[in-house]
């Protein structure tokens, strides 16, 4: 295995868990209907105890996410997490606030009171897709940063990558592009959370009204994804020379997706998958919609990562030092390191088939509005 | 106070703020496991009821410990920016191996746990409670894995190309995965978590026998409780002792804090309080050999000659190589494209000053000193709480085996004020292993002050005031809801 493949592999490992990542914040849409107003009590406990039983997974993809880009692009890690700090400090609170409003939320005892925790839980589920989404948006964008290795060689100045904005990260905010997927990814995930919801939960007012927030979400989702799609296409992108210099190439994106018909194929199936998973739920008769518009999501978010990356592109470009650009080459872990990692990610089948046996084990029994009231464990 | 005191700071109180609520969902998760194996031995519903009490209250502090797990991962990042990029490499394996093997386990079965009782079947269910507790306690190992690399840095390699520390080969992996700090620290921390849980459940145990409720399941919850809390305790001291051999072998300034050992020598004593000293005890301690050289802190400050012959520079001299090394490595990084030769000089002299580059970032010899008065007070809360809660155990669990413990009401108090006391005492273990191994995040090889990233102190401040009040509400909150829970009882038996 060369250096270069291990690189390819890991990234393509990232990429595969921020597809899982953005596919399990399906957690995330459905806590939105916490605040819909036509929901009776039950039918949001309902919904509260579906994605209850669920969090956790999201929560633990989120944490392997970060540990994973940490493990084997650790400059993006010390680059991004240092730089754009209130970015990643608001995900984060948001995501803590939302691990404990469920145990919390309906204990007497919680000093806050309910409302604090369901707005907590919505709050989550607007705020997380739409951070993750932003941030994933600078990687076609550029951030502001630099980074200098010989600083660590200066006792008065030794810190490697610096943040150009005080704002620190939230003036990705006024990059229109990176804010469109953004509020896509928004859409995607209350797609995915009403289609959840439609696929676990036995109740038949519940399912018309998932089905109706499928249909709302719909437009404005096709117009995000298809206005950010095109921008991208005609953008000029970060290209990486052979001697790893940073330079702007136009239709850079354009040009990667027709290097890689493996992508292209990728990106149809995606949106096809998505697609019909959406028109299954929103206008069909099946529950089943989620599973299709799911497995669409990671091959999607795959494949904007890959965009991102791969055909020599800097996946992580500067606005503020062209040349400090992160690209899968120069911010990776060691050849050792990877090729340790690579071979306990062989793992990763077997961990994926026991969450499947979990889940299915679970899910045989549909959540029901006399569940709600069995005094059994739930939130 | 500057951007190194404030991220020190947020740091250690999130760290503090974890590790209040890891302990007792490591014990607790042994204890109930076992309870829910002793209700599918025996098919008594007793322990199926005994078991769904001490799980609720199991699930209550589970959610804020993966709340704050996730703001150590983060902040490794945000606050810790030259830290993260210096050790990814070596740091990073360990953590994404614990993601992939442990978090999912641990997740996954929680949700099995917790909610699948009338939807798996009993087996399944029993070995989902397990695999909760065995995914914490893997969870337990890799994170520690990384914590005892930063004590004692194995199987690294520094790359000037790269300026971090790299795993240069297999076998370097296997070093630090096994490495003896990682694994007498692994075995020291799950198992005082074992006796936190049983000092948690003997302790609510005891206070429904003051009460005089629910008799039968206190009494059998703190046979089950004490007897995971005394292997545990058999446990922590055993790892406890290989921790201060490995302290002295690798982290002797740690040991001469600890000690407030000033100046040391062979038959070294042991302080147990200011004022009354065992002769001869730390060097037994230390090297199990009672003439044993232990160095002091104005030893290791002057340099010294160890027990293996090896003559240890004095810390201006470390700190003048480690000047060099940071020379030679500007120098090497200059000239490597344009001059060859030049920077094979360069690079010959960083790698004979490399070890001791971390201290070229220091200003003067006694920043190598870490707070002495706290780490030494923390070292002595910890042994002092952990004997007394030892004897606690000990003693419930006997005098409810023989059925003898509820009439014993200063026990029951005892016992019953053990629970503050074993939260006292890991958190004092904890300051110890850290603050005792202060100004390095990377022993030797990064101080504090290189570590950090680039932001201002009034963004760090922010942070710092926002998590406060919300890891002080949620504690609150925690508090509130497991005494109502307790208070409401298990229900099992109004005897």
């Amino acid at each position: 295995m060369t250096y270069e493949l291990l690189q390819d592999y890991w990234f393509i490992l990232v990429a595969l868990l921020a597809g899982l990542l953005v596919a399990l914040m399906f957690v995330q849409g459905a806590n939105l209907q916490l605040g819909n107003r036509n929901l009776t009590e039950t039918q949001k406990r309902m919904v509260l105890n579906a994605t209850g039983r669920k969090w956790e997974l999201t929560f633990t993809t989120l944490v392997t996410f970060g540990g994973a880009f940490f493990a084997s692009f650790p400059l993006f890690y010390s680059t991004s997490f240092g730089g754009a700090y209130w970015v990643w400090v608001l995900l984060l609170i948001t995501f803590v606030f939302q691990a404990v409003a469920y145990e919390f939320h309906s204990k007497k005892e919680n000093l806050l009171g309910m409302k604090t925790f369901r707005f907590a839980l919505i709050a989550n589920g607007a705020l997380a897709p739409f951070l993750v989404g932003t941030a994933v948006g600078t990687f076609f964008c550029g951030s502001n940063f630099t980074v200098d290795k010989m600083a660590i060689a200066n006792p008065s100045a030794p810190i490697i990558s610096s943040w150009g904005s005080g704002w620190h990260g939230l003036e990705a905010l006024a990059q229109p592009h990176a804010v469109l997927l953004g509020l896509g990814l928004v859409c995607l995930t209350a797609i995915l959370g009403g289609l959840f919801v439609l696929n676990t939960v036995d109740d038949i007012d519940l399912e018309h009204r998932m089905r109706r927030t499928v249909r709302g979400f719909l437009l404005p989702f096709l117009c995000l994804l298809i206005s950010w799609t095109a921008i991208l296409l005609i953008k000029p992108g970060f290209a990486v020379a052979e001697d790893g210099t940073v330079y702007m190439e136009d239709f850079k994106y354009l040009g990667n997706l027709l290097e890689m018909p493996v992508v292209i194929v990728m990106l149809a199936a995606g949106t096809a998958l998505i697609l019909y998973g959406i028109f299954t739920g929103a206008f069909g008769k099946s529950k089943s919609g989620f599973w299709p518009a799911a497995g669409g999501t990671v091959l999607v978010v795959m494949v904007i990562f890959f965009l991102a990356g791969f055909c020599n592109t800097a996946f992580y470009p500067s606005n503020e030092d062209l040349q400090s650009s992160l690209t899968i080459r120069n911010s990776s872990s060691s050849y050792f390191t990877l090729k340790v990692m690579s071979w306990v990610s062989l793992f990763i089948p077997f961990v994926v088939a026991y969450i499947a046996y979990a889940w299915y084990s679970m899910g045989r029994k549909k959540i029901t509005a006399e569940e709600m009231d069995n005094k059994e464990n739930k939130y | 106070m500057d951007i190194i005191i404030w991220s020190r700071l947020q740091f250690a109180m999130t760290a503090a703020y974890h590790w209040l609520f890891v302990p007792l969902t490591l014990g607790l998760a042994m204890v109930m496991a076992t309870m829910e194996t002793l209700y599918v031995i025996k098919k008594d519903e007793f322990w199926l009821k005994t078991t769904k009490f001490w799980m609720k209250l199991f699930a209550i502090n589970f959610a804020v410990g993966i709340a704050t797990g996730i703001i150590l991962e983060f902040e490794f990042g945000t606050n810790w920016s030259n830290y993260s990029w210096f050790v990814g490499d070596m740091f990073g394996a360990p953590l994404a191996i614990e993601g992939i093997l442990a978090f999912f386990m641990e997740a996954t079965f929680f949700a099995v746990m917790f909610f699948g009782w009338n939807k798996v079947s009993k087996r399944f269910h029993l070995i989902s409670t397990w695999l909760t507790g065995i995914g914490a306690t893997i969870s337990a190992y890799w994170i520690l894995v990384a914590n005892g690399w930063m004590q004692n840095p194995v199987g690294t390699t520094f790359n000037p190309d790269t300026v971090r520390s790299e795993m240069a080969s297999a076998q370097a992996f296997w070093e630090v995965v096994s490495n003896p700090v990682a694994v007498s620290k692994f075995f020291h921390s799950v198992t005082s978590g074992w006796m936190t849980g049983a000092v948690f459940v003997v302790g609510v145990s005891c206070w429904y026998l003051l009460k005089g409720r629910e008799k039968e399941f206190a009494r059998k919850s703190i046979i089950v409780g004490g007897i995971v809390g005394l292997i545990g305790s058999a446990a922590v001291m055993l790892s406890g002792d290989a921790s201060g051999i490995h302290a002295a072998e690798f982290q002797p300034m740690k040991l001469a804090a600890a000690e407030g050992l000033e100046d040391g020598g062979r038959r070294a004593p042991f302080t147990i309080i200011p004022g009354i000293k065992i002769p001869g005890m730390l060097s037994i301690l230390a090297t199990h050999d009672l003439d044993g050289y232990v160095p002091g802190i104005n030893d290791i400050i002057r340099g010294y000659t160890d027990n293996d012959g090896n003559v240890i520079p004095s810390v201006e001299k470390k700190m003048e190589m480690g000047r060099t090394a940071l020379d030679a490595l500007a120098t090497y990084r200059e000239l490597r494209e344009t001059n060859p030769d030049s920077a094979a000089v360069a690079r010959a002299i960083l790698d004979e000053n490399v070890q001791y580059m971390g201290y070229g970032h220091l200003e003067k010899p006694e920043d190598v000193i870490p707070p002495v008065g706290m780490v030494f007070w923390a070292f002595r809360f910890m042994i002092g709480i952990g004997m007394l809660i030892a004897l606690v155990l000990l003693l419930t669990t006997w005098l409810s085996w023989k059925n003898r413990i509820a009439d014993k009401k200063w026990l029951l108090w005892t016992a019953l004020w053990c629970i503050p006391l074993v939260y006292i005492g890991g958190q004092s273990g904890w300051v110890v292993a850290e603050v005792g191994r202060q100004p390095w995040t990377i022993q030797g090889l990064l101080p504090v002050n290189v570590a950090i990233s680039s932001l201002s102190a009034a963004a760090v401040k922010t942070t710092f005031f926002l998590f406060l009040a919300i890891f002080a509400a949620f504690l609150i909150i925690e508090i509130r809801i497991l005494l109502g829970t307790i208070k409401n009882g298990p229900k099992i038996s109004e005897d």
